[in-house]
């Protein structure tokens, strides 16, 4: 049962209409470098739109959703009420104040940096004082998610932790210690340079302290994709999931080996010593193992729910499936976009490989491919499960809803597919401008302008999916009972204590970072040599 | 209580396997990012020592001559006050005497040397800096700004930007702004001149151009593409000069000198 409706459905509305608006940031800076549109004359207006696009769907967005969706497991997966409600609708205000707060000075141009920040360039303070407060806001919900775990297990000694709130609770956690690196990199190095208290910064320690957060906070967006994967999807789909141990294993996993491997984003720095990109490119591959291990209890519990409705044969199963249901639709164009970009991410993780694609536009390719397409589709999924349980309304035509869907998945693969191609023949990243007249780029003009179709098609896509939503808000009044999570072919009756609890893990997770960026983060802090002038954005 | 007893004890064991899992995967990788991978690299003459600090990313010190060549010293985002008391700009007004034999009595050259009438406080501060630093050298003004102090440059920056800037005579109006302006050349790596100096956006330490001398302007982008000047902040003009090719930097230098007006303030 869910008592705190409105603090979830508060999360997600602010969430999706900041979505929306990012969405049409992204489409128009698809549209303006491609060769449809003529040169804007103005890179600056496009590295603005670009930012906050940026903050938007990397820092609000998905931190939104993952805390809504916290909130609902927690009140549904232990069956208790959300203990420190009046904090979580604190973090939910200051995440809100600090999404504003930072995209006042990025709309008037005076933080066109970056939602990743590239230092030296240097925006206006409250940009980076917004981020913070929704750093700050998302570390209060980090706190009830452990403190509410911790209420259910004093009352509920020796039993097992239910597999939705223990993968949350990874997942918070897993947050909590990725955000430290940007939280360092701001508070240390940016924020007092951007105050005028300094003017040299250390780019190279900037990047390294960045590099902590910037993988890992992809698995971040991803744990609610991965939870809807083990706990809703057999459900929903009427099957049971194959193994709830092999779910904790997963998350885990996850929290161990997702953060300590960063530094694959930064093959190309010279800041960093070749022995340490390859620890880190090591532990990278290691990362698809959780990933393998879902794919492969997911699809077994997918093919229970087949047989369960009387499929047959090796293969026959697959038409015994419910089709119709909108979440069988989205986990299946959520896994084809997983293959693709998980393979695609096997080049970007491999020291060698990533030479040929590093900063072109291959990553920004594979990265809307993995977030964009098959995290943000299971966002679809779980905000279509849960919307009747929060607003006590159905939710109207499973049609539109399957028309949605199609249309996220066709237009993430038309965008990314060519945007990879493109990334393979040379074109760089972060450009604002291309001269398709020129010899050289003329072979990329026809992806570019297809993938810019790709991005309007998503446009629509988004904007149906929040329609529906609204719509849901003023449906029919229906009672959809209590919301469940799936349950195990094999309920587990007793969990060895290290799949129950965290503190192992935790305690591997800041292990492998002492040793795999202790010596980097400590050299570059430790020399006098390693600052350069700040390159300040927006200002004369 | 026998429960309990089972628990812990598999707990253990999750530990020990946990703990040592890591340990070899880490070691395994260690030992091939450091030891093996850099040593089959075989660098001659390379001790093994030596290799493992190389792969850990250790600077090793460079052999080349790095004496002379200097940065500028400036950190321009505080160097000079946004509103400069009000007798500064008088001190500047009588210093900037010994200056208008080039740079004009009211900021405006008529010898070929930047007008500096209402040009930003953080620029004219900044080069004075960087010529009485010796990061940046002329024959002409490296005498004057040796003996400057701190506030007299400060002063002086104050002084030529409150004054007026006014329309120049000189200027050619109609002149098209040419792509480098515009667009710069993206695939050389060159931003737009606008992009920093105005027209797009201004940049912090960057100069207005427009209505300054053509031999001027074209006299330092050369200086810039040949390294003779190099007090830019990160290589950055350097960087856009060196790629120009000759006819950019004269169409540049034309379209600047051409601007009848000084930006508006």
């Amino acid at each position: 049962m869910l008592h705190s409706r409105k603090l979830i459905l508060a999360h997600f509305w602010l969430a999706f209409i900041a979505f929306g608006a990012a969405l049409l940031l992204g489409a128009w800076q698809m549209f303006v470098r491609s060769p449809l549109s003529g040169w804007i004359s103005n890179p600056e207006w496009y590295y603005r739109s670009l930012t906050a696009h940026g903050t938007v769907m990397g820092y609000v967005f998905p931190t939104l959703v993952a805390m809504g969706f916290g909130y609902a497991i927690t009140e549904s997966s232990l069956k208790q009420n959300l203990i420190g409600r009046r904090w979580a609708w604190a973090g939910f205000l200051l995440i809100l104040m600090g999404s504003v707060v930072a995209m006042v000075p990025v709309s008037m141009g005076l933080a066109s940096v970056l939602y990743t920040f590239y230092p030296p360039m240097i925006g206006n303070p409250l940009y980076y004082i917004g981020v913070v407060l929704v750093v700050v806001g998302s570390w209060i919900w980090v706190g009830l998610m452990s403190i509410n775990l911790r209420i259910w297990k004093k009352a509920h000694p020796g039993e097992a932790v239910p597999l939705a709130m223990f993968a949350n609770v990874a997942g918070s956690y897993l947050w909590a210690w990725t955000a430290v690196g940007a939280a360092l990199e701001l508070l240390l190095q940016i924020i007092p340079v951007s105050l005028g208290l300094k003017s040299t910064i250390d780019a190279g320690l900037a990047r390294v302290f960045f590099s902590w957060t910037l993988h890992a906070i992809v698995y971040f967006w991803l744990m609610p994709t991965y939870i809807a994967y083990y706990t809703i999807v057999p459900r929903a789909i009427g099957g049971r999931l194959y193994s709830d141990t092999m779910g904790r294993i997963s998350f885990i996993l996850f929290l161990v080996v997702a953060m300590p491997i960063g530094i694959h984003h930064a093959f190309a720095d010279p800041q960093v010593g070749a022995g340490f990109k390859f620890i880190h490119s090591a532990f990278t591959a290691l990362v698809a193992l959780p990933t393998l291990l879902t794919v492969f209890t997911i699809c077994a519990s997918v093919e229970i729910a087949a047989r369960l409705r009387g499929g047959r044969g090796p293969f026959g199963w697959v038409t015994a499936l419910p089709w119709k249901n909108p979440i069988m639709l989205a986990v299946a164009f959520s896994f084809v976009m997983l293959g693709f970009g998980g393979a695609g991410g096997l080049i970007n993780m491999s020291y060698q490989l990533d030479t040929t694609i590093h900063n072109t536009q291959w990553i920004t390719g594979h990265f809307h491919l993995i977030f964009g397409g098959a995290i943000v589709i299971m966002y679809f999924a779980i905000a279509y499960d849960l919307w009747p349980h929060l607003t006590g309304r159905s939710l109207g035509s499973e049609w539109l809803m399957r028309t949605q869907l199609w249309l996220w998945f066709i237009g993430m693969i038309i965008t990314t597919f060519p945007w990879h191609y493109v990334g393979i023949l040379g074109m760089p990243r972060r450009m604002a401008f291309f001269d398709y007249t020129s010899p050289a780029l003329q072979p990329e003009a026809l992806s570019v302008a297809i993938s810019a179709f790709g991005g309007f098609i998503l446009v629509i896509s988004g904007f149906l999916f929040l329609a529906i939503l609204y719509r849901g808000q003023f449906g029919e009044r229906n009672e959809p009972g209590s919301y469940s999570f799936a349950q195990a072919l094999h309920m587990p009756q007793k969990v060895p204590a290290a799949l129950n609890g965290y503190a192992l893990w935790v305690a591997l997770m800041i292990g492998l970072t002492v040793t795999n960026y202790g010596y980097p983060i400590l050299q570059l802090a430790l020399r006098n040599d390693t600052s350069v002038p700040a390159v300040y954005v927006g200002v004369q | 209580m026998e429960e309990e007893t089972e628990l812990a004890s598999s707990n253990k064991s999750w530990v020990v396997s946990a703990v040592g899992i890591t340990l070899v995967l880490f070691a395994v990788s260690a030992l091939l990012g450091f030891i093996i991978f850099p040593a089959a690299e075989g660098r001659e003459s390379e001790s093994l020592w030596a290799s493992i600090c190389r792969a850990a990313g250790l600077p090793v010190s460079s052999t080349v001559n790095t004496e002379g060549i200097q940065g500028t010293k400036v950190a321009i985002a505080n160097a000079v006050p946004s509103i400069p008391p009000g007798e500064s700009i008088g001190r500047g007004a009588t210093l900037a005497q010994q200056c208008a034999i080039c740079h004009g009595p009211t900021g405006v050259s008529r010898a070929d040397a930047p007008n500096l009438a209402g040009q930003y406080p953080t620029v004219t501060y900044k080069q004075l800096r960087d010529f009485k630093d010796h990061v940046r050298v002329s024959a002409v003004m490296s005498p004057f700004a040796e003996h400057l102090t701190e506030e007299n440059i400060q002063d002086l920056a104050a002084y030529y930007a409150s004054l007026q800037r006014i329309e120049l005579k000189t200027a050619k109006p109609g002149v098209a702004a040419p792509t480098i302006v515009v667009s710069g050349a993206p695939l050389r790596g060159i931003a737009p001149c606008g992009s920093c100096h105005g027209a797009i956006e201004n940049k912090l330490g960057s100069p207005w151009l427009e209505g300054q001398s053509v031999v001027y302007l074209r006299n330092q982008l050369e200086a810039f593409a040949q390294g003779s000047r190099r007090n830019d902040v990160n290589e950055q003009m350097r960087n856009v000069a060196r790629a120009m090719t000759q006819e950019e930097i004269e169409a540049a230098a034309q379209y600047y000198a051409s601007k009848p007006h000084p930006p508006e303030i």
